[in-house]
């Protein structure tokens, strides 16, 4: 399988009043065509930042200061804005937010949406897209007929988060991005809207990269999963595997933390919280709320390696070599 | 007492830390510096107006009648000898005054009404925002202009006028505050705590419409002096010889072509007065927007 | 064991208008709910958003007035009771909300926030009041110096040990806890939710916790009642109901949550969407998403039944 996205030594920081916010700390991610990976963390690791990297979308008062992000081996950051809508974003990588309804715009109906969206990726006319809207509508599930006249604020969450996946998709993209797609769903609709992005994304071809701050979620949905904390990639492995042999103090902490039908255990969590970004602690960036930490840790940043094939970690515990389980 | 001493400088702290953020929003507002300056300067004026003007402002000396702006009277002489310039000086003190006065009772009429509208709703709403409605109805200008000739001239009525005009906008704005305010969780909690009614509009509702008020009464600012000077210069507010500007520009009136800068001068200081407020108000706008400052 | 909560035949009505030009419609929000909340459980309220949670949450604490029906506190009935006889009662029960950003009034101080309780209830001096909010801020994780900062200063997890501290801090009886760990992140509900029991241990509290994550119930709950538009569909012990789910709404929530590292699943997933309250399904309130749906159930409204002692079920299967 050919690589479809690499992004290499990714800075993003942001400038504010209160100081520049290190938002991403050269961080590393790959996606093979057609793999689904998973990015994870708590809230305010840098997930939707890296996102949002990888469709060039950052804007003042963010910058992308350094690194590379290859896509189909060029390196996108080296592309003029103009190239970057003409060939890439909307045509070969396409994105759906945790906020669909606010992502749609009021003012439309959403089949003349769906219809600007085909017209403008494949440069059809408006009226000839507007006859592939039901299609559309239907293979997200939709009642084509009822909801091809509706504005986006008569949707339900669930319904409007179906209406994103239609246009996300309707562009056949390589590469699909889903930033938290279904966290302010209910459980249910959650189900619902995975089984239909599984069985869309299997049919397209599609990669996807899958941002969510459920391990739950991303270990069904996912082939690998990354672990984000306080912007670095902290931990890379399969999905099957960081559950079963989870390396990171902090991904054993957030695994410890989900409740699990059934395993009445208690839940440990972890204590503190995701540090201020604009003066992240020195060393390891998790040493304040790690259990493990040693004298190192707080002088010398861990770096990313490979425990075993295809399990990637950034944690002094492992550095010499030493394996703990 | 209980180590607060500490707790007392971290505050403080904070003050500073938002202080510091006030003003590097207000620097990267330039439009909002110079209404800054402008209003400084009126506001120093007021302040300092027996310091600045060189003549007394309202007595007459028929020797210097009409004079145009020398270096004696920079701004020039009115019909009865009066300097111009010192009028224009002790005019911003009851500009200023008119502002305050406005402010704070229109203000008070405005929130009183909007917050009571807003929490209670129901049937003490529909009466309360039909009585805005009413006065909401007539142009401002106009409504202030038959007021004041109810109540009769003078300064005093006018300000009166003004603020039974400028009020309704104000229980608009705190009408809205006060009904989004009032069903956000916090002030369920309030309730759920037992708080009564008047508790939880005066503790906890009343607060939280301040600011968005106070902006409201600064970019309101600037019309009140040009409502104030409408009136002076329709002769139903400040009468001859108080120095409002309005009224000083209404005196000059007959004498436009000849003697041009009997008005002018007044008039150019309304205008910039008021092109100041506008700015200041504006930038603070801008700057308690919550998107902008945090 | 003895109920510190018994509601009777509630009911909930809301008037919806569309315009002003349009009848009023009815919104069912609680339609005809009775149960007893046994003092010292953890009472968890499950279902969908828009089942009705929150309102059944604050009907309980009279933050509204119900259509219909019956709410006892401690065998007192406090249905029709006004704000000056409930004040000794809102010292007895208080509420932990869902949002933690908008839960606490942004312009105070922490302390002014959690001593609110005590200003409106006693008259205390000062330093009482300050030794009172230091102890209860410290019983929930937090510390002194606190109570100097304002809410902006303060994650998600510690703004809900804010919200509990304020609750806490008249020394209620009961809590009711809606949604107070969705808007956390799982590292930080973690602990909440260890607080949570802790706190019910030493303070002796009854909690009605409503959420809509079935593995938080499964954590924390030892009674479970399941609803959707505005019925009780399903309600037990915690052990029956998650060993013995009966009621196919019950499976399905269930059958939706992710399962944690287990690998893909197949699973079955009720149709569509919940359905409008304006115009709710006829029969079964279930049946235009349920899996097992017969003829019947769009005829006729099942009853209550009781699978086994304080097992109650509405559906036709089991009739
Ligand atoms: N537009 C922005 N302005 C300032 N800071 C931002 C902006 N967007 C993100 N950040 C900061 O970048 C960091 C990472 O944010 P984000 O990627 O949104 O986190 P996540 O998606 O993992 O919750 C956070 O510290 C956040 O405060
Ligand atoms: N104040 C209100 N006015 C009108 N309708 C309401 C009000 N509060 C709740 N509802 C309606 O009642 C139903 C139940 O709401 P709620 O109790 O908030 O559900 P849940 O907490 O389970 O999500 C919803 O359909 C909601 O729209
Ligand atoms: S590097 Fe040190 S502090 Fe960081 S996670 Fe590993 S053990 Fe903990
Ligand atoms: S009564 Fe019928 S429709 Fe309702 S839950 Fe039971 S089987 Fe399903
Ligand atoms: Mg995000
Ligand atoms: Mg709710």
């Amino acid at each position: 399988m050919s690589r479809l996205l690499d992004v290499e030594n990714l800075r993003v920081i942001f400038h504010t009043y209160r100081g520049t916010i290190k938002a991403l700390n050269g961080i590393r991610l790959w996606l093979n065509e057609e793999e689904r990976l998973g990015i994870v963390g708590e809230t305010g690791c840098g997930k939707s930042v890296s996102a949002l990297s990888v469709m060039r979308l950052i804007e003042a008062p963010g910058e992308i200061i350094d690194g590379q992000i290859l896509f189909e081996g060029n390196d996108i950051l080296k592309l003029s804005e103009e190239d970057m809508d003409r060939h890439i974003r909307g045509k070969r990588m396409s994105m759906i937010f945790q906020e669909p309804i606010s992502a749609l715009n009021p003012v439309f109906k959403v089949g003349f949406q769906i219809a600007e969206t085909i017209a403008h990726c494949n440069d059809i006319s408006i009226g000839d897209a507007y006859k592939l809207v039901p299609e559309s509508l239907e293979m997200v599930g939709l009642d084509w007929k009822r909801s091809i006249d509706l504005y986006p604020h008569e949707l339900s969450g669930g319904m409007a988060q179906r209406v994103m996946i239609a246009m996300a998709l309707a562009i056949k993209p390589k590469l699909l991005i889903a930033d938290e797609p279904t966290s302010a769903l209910d459980v249910t609709i959650q189900a619902q809207i995975l089984q239909l992005l599984d069985e869309l994304v299997k049919i397209g071809k599609n990669a996807v990269i899958l941002i969510t701050h459920d391990l739950g979620v991303a270990s069904e949905f996912c082939d690998r999963i990354t672990v984000m904390y306080a912007g670095n990639v902290i931990e890379i492995s399969n999905s099957e595997e960081i559950f079963d042999e989870p390396l990171h103090p902090y991904t054993k902490g957030l695994i410890s933390s989900i409740p699990i039908i059934g395993a009445s255990r208690e839940l440990t969590g972890i204590p503190g919280s995701v540090p201020d970004l604009v003066s992240p602690p020195s060393g390891c960036r998790f040493h304040p709320r790690c259990d493990f930490c040693f004298d190192r840790c707080r002088t010398e940043p861990p770096t990313l390696s490979e425990i075993s094939p295809g399990h990637f970690v950034a944690c002094h515990l492992y550095s010499d070599g030493v394996k703990e389980g | 007492m209980h180590n607060e001493g500490s707790n007392v400088i971290s505050r403080r702290q904070l003050l500073v830390e938002d202080w510091k953020h006030t003003l590097y929003l207000w620097r990267q507002n330039k439009l909002a510096m110079v209404g800054t300056v402008l209003v400084a300067f009126f506001i120093l004026i007021a302040i300092f107006a027996p310091l600045i003007a060189p003549y007394d402002p309202i007595e007459v000396d028929l020797s210097q009648t009409l004079l145009p702006p020398s270096s004696e009277h920079i701004f020039g002489t009115d019909q009865f000898g009066r300097d111009i310039f010192s009028r224009v000086v002790y005019g911003a003190r009851i500009e200023v005054g008119i502002i305050l006065l406005v402010t704070v009772i229109s203000g008070t009429i405005g929130l009183a009404v909007g917050i009571t509208a807003g929490y209670f709703g129901g049937v003490i709403d529909d009466v309360l925002m039909r009585i805005t409605d009413v006065f909401l109805s007539f142009p401002n200008l106009i409504l202030a202009m038959a007021l004041s000739a109810m109540l009769g001239r003078g300064v005093f009525n006018a300000i009166i006028a003004i603020s039974l005009v400028g009020w309704t906008i104000i229980a608009r704005l705190a009408r809205a505050e006060s009904m989004k305010i009032k069903s956000l969780p916090y002030i369920e909690a309030i309730r759920a705590l037992g708080a009564s009614n008047i508790r939880i509009l005066l503790l906890h509702i009343l607060p939280m419409c301040m600011s968005p008020v106070l902006v409201q009464l600064s970019l309101r600012m600037g019309s009140i002096i040009l409502t104030a000077a409408g009136l002076g210069f329709l002769g139903l507010g400040a009468q001859p010889p108080t120095p409002e500007w309005g009224a000083i520009v209404s005196d000059g009136r007959s004498y436009l072509v000849e003697q041009w800068w009997i008005s002018t001068f007044p008039g150019l200081f309304i205008a910039l007065v008021v092109l100041g407020f506008n700015l200041l108000g504006d930038g603070i706008r801008d700057m308690m927007d919550p998107r902008i400052r945090r | 064991m003895e109920a510190i909560v018994t509601i009777e035949n509630l009911r909930k009505y809301f008037d919806i208008k569309k315009s002003i030009f349009s009848k009023p419609r009815k919104v069912k929000a609680i339609n005809d709910i009775s149960l007893n909340i046994p003092r010292g459980s953890i009472f968890s309220v499950v279902g969908e958003s828009g089942s009705g949670k929150s309102t059944l949450g604050r009907l309980i604490l009279k933050l509204i007035e119900p259509t219909s029906g019956k709410i006892c506190f401690e065998g007192e009935d406090i249905t029709d009771l006004g704000s000056k006889d409930l004040i000794k009662y809102r010292r007895e029960m208080q509420i932990v909300q869902q949002d933690p950003y908008n839960s606490l009034h942004p312009r105070k101080l922490i302390k002014d926030i959690v001593g609110e309780g005590l200003k409106i209830h006693y008259k205390l001096p000062s330093d009482e009041i300050y030794v009172r909010i230091k102890g209860i801020l410290e019983r929930v994780g937090l510390r002194e110096e606190h109570m100097f900062r304002y809410p902006h200063e303060f994650s998600g997890g510690q703004r809900q040990r804010i919200a509990m501290a304020r609750a806490l801090v008249l020394r209620p009886k009961f809590l009711v806890l809606d949604e107070p760990t969705s808007a956390l992140d799982v590292s930080v509900q973690a602990r909440t939710l260890a607080l949570l029991k802790e706190l019910k241990e030493s303070l002796e509290l009854t909690y009605l916790f409503i959420t809509h994550n079935l593995a938080v119930v499964d954590y924390i709950a030892t009674h479970v009642t399941v609803m959707y538009l505005g019925k009780i569909m399903e309600l037990g012990s915690k052990d029956e109901i998650f060993s013995n789910p009966k009621h196919p709404y019950t499976m399905s929530l269930l059958e939706a949550i992710p399962s944690v590292g287990r690998g893909k699943r197949i699973r079955k997933i009720p149709r569509g969407e919940i359905p409008s309250p304006l115009d709710p399904p006829k029969g079964c309130l279930f049946h235009t998403r349920c899996l097992q749906a017969m003829d019947i159930c769009s005829k006729e409204e099942p009853d209550e039944i009781e699978i086994s002692k304080g097992h109650l079920c509405r559906c036709h299967l089991y009739s």
